[in-house]
């Protein structure tokens, strides 16, 4: 079995990546842009790249997604960028220009690689996860944490509201999401 | 060594129901050749028109898309040459602008003005693959460059123009944008 597959070992609660990938095709998500991170691949990715429903296109680095899912949000055809905590902040000032000044419906699902799950992302230990909500907080951009089961039901609303009013929106993922 | 102004004159006389996508530069010459509502100028994210082209393409595969990229644009995101050609649109048709410089920016050259993106986007995978110095050549062919199924890259070597104005307000204006979904959603 590929690590990517296992849930970190000392983890007693599960999230489902099937319930995540269910919620996101309840969304109307056609298509899946990303760059690999481990901590959704073997949960995430990798049954998004072998499910015949969902669109995957694996892009270079993650700036790219941001033009592409603004591609197509002008033919009305929805994306949701998967990605790494990284990725998001190599990708600021697309984000910046394209999601939020021009007001388009840019979903980001984001990985929060190193993260402790039993505590809340302001209080990670990785430094690089603390800034991640105040960023998306000083940008105006509306995020949510999916960290538990009941979280899932999160996706849907947000990926809705997003295209619903034109705004981007964030998901951060808080633990590797299980195979299951 | 040919002018961007020259060139794009030249695909005017080619382009009709195409999105056209374009940044900076090019897409002030561009525009100072006509409004059309099937402009998309993607102003904003240097280097992002290509992709705003992929997601277009992906998004419309029964209707062409011209990206007008400039070269300091592409270098701000060489991996997309790589992403559109496994990709593969056939309805996506790049051409990068080559003056060597960051045109917008000052007109400080790029890192290496004598770069070979033709042979980049060849090695990338791309269907089709130009490189045009000579204007008479690229009237000549521009016609069946625009056909070609893609992905097509062109590279047209251009000298460095005249000073230009940058609108940006115009560019950005949020009419444009709306514009050009209403335009394709009822195409």
């Amino acid at each position: 079995m590929d690590a990517d597959l296992l849930t970190e070992p000392d983890d007693k609660i599960e999230l489902k990546g099937s319930g995540i990938i269910a919620a996101i095709k309840a969304s109307g998500i056609e298509y899946i842009l990303s760059v690999p991170d481990i901590v959704t691949s073997g949960g995430l990715l990798r049954p998004i790249a072998r499910d015949p429903e969902l669109k995957l296109i694996r892009v270079c680095k993650e700036d790219e997604c941001i033009g592409i899912a603004s591609g197509l949000s002008y033919c009305d055809k929805r994306a949701l960028t998967l990605i790494q905590y990284t990725g998001f902040l190599d990708s600021i000032n697309a984000i910046r220009g394209i999601a939020v000044e021009y007001g388009q419906p840019i979903c980001m699902m984001i990985g929060l690689l190193g993260h402790d799950p039993y505590t809340t992302p302001r209080n990670s230990p990785r430094y690089g996860v603390r800034i991640i909500e105040p960023i998306l907080e000083a940008m105006g951009i509306p995020h949510h944490l999916v960290n538990e089961e009941p979280d899932v039901a999160k996706i849907r609303p947000a990926i809705e509201d997003a295209y619903a009013k034109s705004h981007p929106v964030a998901l951060l993922i808080g633990r590797r999401p299980s195979a299951s | 060594m040919m002018k961007r102004d020259e060139c794009f004159r030249v695909l005017t006389r080619h382009v009709t129901d195409e999105v056209l996508v374009s940044t900076y530069s090019s897409a002030v010459d561009w525009l100072n050749l006509g409004e059309r509502t099937l402009n998309y100028f993607s102003v904003g994210a240097m280097g992002l028109d290509s992709s705003h082209a992929l997601g277009l393409a992906l998004g419309r595969p029964n209707k062409r898309i011209i990206c007008l990229q400039g070269d300091g644009s592409l270098l701000m995101n060489l991996g997309c040459l790589v992403t559109i050609a496994a990709a593969a649109p056939k309805n996506l048709v790049h051409i990068v602008v080559q003056n060597g410089t960051y045109e917008a920016n000052g007109g400080h050259p790029i890192p290496n003005t004598e770069a070979d993106f033709a042979a980049m986007a060849r090695a990338a995978g791309y269907a089709h693959v130009h490189d045009f110095s000579q204007l008479a050549n690229f009237e000549q062919q521009a016609a069946h460059v625009l056909k070609q199924d893609g992905p097509v890259f062109a590279t047209l070597h251009v000298e460095p123009s005249k000073p230009l104005t940058y609108d940006y307000p115009n560019l950005y204006d949020p009419a444009r944008r709306k514009a050009l979904k209403a335009a394709l959603q009822q195409s």
